[in-house]
C-alpha cells in the first residue's frame, strides 16, 4: 500500500505481483505466514470450543459447528467416497474445507485483507503433498500396485486402439495434474480476485485524490470494487468447496470398484 | 526512490513459482489443524452423531415395542371374548339338554306315577271285589243254610210255594250281587 500512495503522487501504477509480495513483518515472516497461522488457531479454537460439551438437541453454536461438520461429512465426504469407505476421511476433508475457506475469507475481513491462498505454496502444499499422497496410497491399498495402475489408467469397455491414447493421458492426468490444477485453480481463483479488487479500489482512491473532474467517477469505481467484493466472497466460499470436493472426488475414485 | 527499489524488487517475483517456506509451513500448519480435527473433534461428532441415532433408534423401537405388546393384548382380548362365546353356547346347550332332559324324566315319572295309581287303583277295585265276593260267599252260605230252612220249615207241601220261595231267594240274591259286580 505504501507503494501506491507514493506512487499515487504522480503517476496511476497498475496493481500487479509485487501488490502479493508485502515485505516481511519481521525476519522471514510475512503476512500470509501469520495469517495461516492465524487461521487454523481460529479453526481450531472454533471446534474445540463448539465440541467441548456437545448435547443431543443443539444449541445455536453447537448447530453452526454441526452444520460446517456436516457440510464436509455429508454432503462432500459421503456424497463423493461413498457410504461405505467415507468415515476415515472425514477429517481430512473437513480441514481440506475449512482450511481454505478459512484462508479465503481473510481476503475480506477489514485489515487483514490478504487471500492466504493467493500464494501458490500454500494450497500446492495441501494438494501436492497431503491430498495426492493420500489418495494414491489408499488406491494402492485397496487394489493392489499394478489392480490400481490398471484401475486409474484403463477405463472398462474401451477398445484397445483407444487405451493407447487413453492410457497416457489417464495417468498424466491422475498422476501429475489432478493436485496441480487443484492448487492452482483456489490460488487462480484468489490471485485474480485480489487483484480485481485492488485494481478497482486503488483507482477509485486515485481517481479521488488526482485532483480535477476525475473526482466524479471516483465512486463508480467503488461501487464496482464493492460489488465485486460480493462476488469475491462467493467465490471463496465456492473455491473452498470445490477443493474439498475434488480432493474427496480423487479418494473417491481411487477407492472406486469400477468407473 | 524507495517505491521504486521496491517495485524493481518484487516485479520480479514469479508468483506460479511457489515459496519453499510456505510450502513447508503450509504442510506443518495443515497438518496441525488436520491433527486437532482428527484427534478432538471428529470423534467428539462422531460419538454426538452414534448417540443420537442410537436414541432415535431407541425410541423407534420402543415405539415399535409398545406397539407389538397393544397388538397382543387386543389379540389375547379377542381370544377370551371368543372362548367366553364359545362358553356361553356351550353353556346354553347344555341347559337346552339338561332341560329336556329333565322334562322327558319328568315326563316319565308322571307316567309311571299315573300307571302306579291305576294300577293300584285296579289293586284296591280287586281286593274289594274280593272281600265283596268272599262276604257274598259267606252271605250265600248263610241265606242257603237260612232257605234250607224255610224250605224244610214250609214243609215242602206246596210245589208252586216252593218255586215261589226259591224264584225269590234268586231275585234277592241277584239284588245284593248286582252292585258288588259294577
Amino acid at each position: 500500500m505504501t507503494t501506491m500512495v507514493l506512487a499515487a503522487g504522480d503517476e496511476f501504477v497498475a496493481p500487479g505481483v509485487k501488490d502479493f509480495f508485502l515485505p516481511p513483518i519481521f525476519g522471514e515472516v510475512t503476512k500470509p505466514m501469520v495469517l495461516l497461522v492465524l487461521s487454523i488457531l481460529i479453526i481450531g479454537a472454533f471446534f474445540i470450543a463448539a465440541t467441548r460439551n456437545l448435547k443431543l438437541v443443539p444449541g445455536k453454536f453447537q448447530f453452526a459447528a454441526e452444520s460446517l461438520y456436516d457440510i464436509g461429512r455429508n454432503s462432500i465426504a459421503r456424497e463423493q467416497i461413498g457410504a461405505k469407505d467415507f468415515k476415515p476421511f472425514v477429517p481430512l476433508i473437513l480441514t481440506v474445507f475449512t482450511f481454505i475457506l478459512v484462508n479465503n475469507l481473510f481476503g475480506l475481513i477489514p485489515v487483514v485483507q490478504f487471500p492466504t491462498m493467493s500464494h501458490i505454496g500454500f494450497p500446492l502444499a495441501v494438494s501436492v503433498l497431503v491430498i495426492y499422497p493420500v489418495y494414491h496410497f489408499v488406491g494402492f491399498k485397496r487394489h493392489g500396485f499394478v489392480g490400481y495402475l490398471k484401475h486409474q489408467t484403463m477405463p472398462p469397455g474401451a477398445p484397445w486402439f483407444v487405451l493407447i491414447l487413453l492410457i497416457p493421458i489417464e495417468f498424466f492426468q491422475k498422476f501429475f495434474l489432478n493436485p496441480l490444477t487443484l492448487a492452482i485453480r483456489v490460488f487462480a481463483a484468489m490471485f485474480a480476485g485480489h487483484l480485481l479488487l485492488l485494481v478497482f479500489t486503488l483507482a477509485g482512491e486515485y481517481l479521488l485524490f488526482a485532483g480535477g473532474i476525475t473526482v466524479v467517477v471516483a465512486p463508480i469505481a467503488f461501487v464496482f470494487a464493492i460489488a465485486l467484493t460480493f462476488l469475491e466472497a462467493l467465490i471463496m466460499v465456492l473455491q473452498a468447496y470445490i477443493f474439498a470436493l475434488l480432493s474427496a472426488n480423487y479418494i473417491g475414485a481411487a477407492l472406486a470398484e469400477e468407473h | 526512490m524507495n517505491t521504486l527499489i521496491l517495485a524493481a524488487e518484487e516485479g520480479a517475483i514469479n508468483p506460479v513459482l511457489p515459496h519453499t517456506s510456505e510450502i513447508i509451513l503450509g504442510l506443518i500448519s495443515f497438518l496441525l489443524l488436520l491433527f486437532v480435527i482428527k484427534k478432538f473433534v471428529s470423534p467428539r461428532f462422531e460419538t454426538l452423531y452414534a448417540e443420537r441415532a442410537a436414541k432415535i433408534e431407541g425410541g423407534i423401537e420402543k415405539a415399535e415395542q409398545a406397539q407389538a405388546q397393544a397388538q397382543q393384548a387386543l389379540e389375547q382380548y379377542k381370544a377370551q371374548l371368543a372362548e367366553a362365546r364359545a362358553e356361553a353356547a356351550r353353556i346354553r346347550d347344555d341347559a337346552r339338554i339338561e332341560g329336556e332332559q329333565i322334562i322327558s324324566e319328568l315326563r316319565a315319572k308322571a307316567q309311571e306315577e299315573s300307571a302306579r295309581i291305576v294300577a293300584q287303583g285296579q289293586t284296591q277295585l280287586e281286593t274289594q271285589r274280593a272281600q265283596i265276593v268272599a262276604e257274598l260267599r259267606g252271605e250265600l252260605g248263610r241265606l242257603a243254610i237260612d232257605l234250607a230252612d224255610r224250605v224244610v220249615g214250609e214243609s215242602l207241601e206246596d210245589e208252586v210255594r216252593r218255586r215261589g220261595t226259591v224264584d225269590r231267594f234268586l231275585s234277592e240274591l241277584d239284588g245284593t250281587s248286582a252292585p258288588a259286580a259294577k
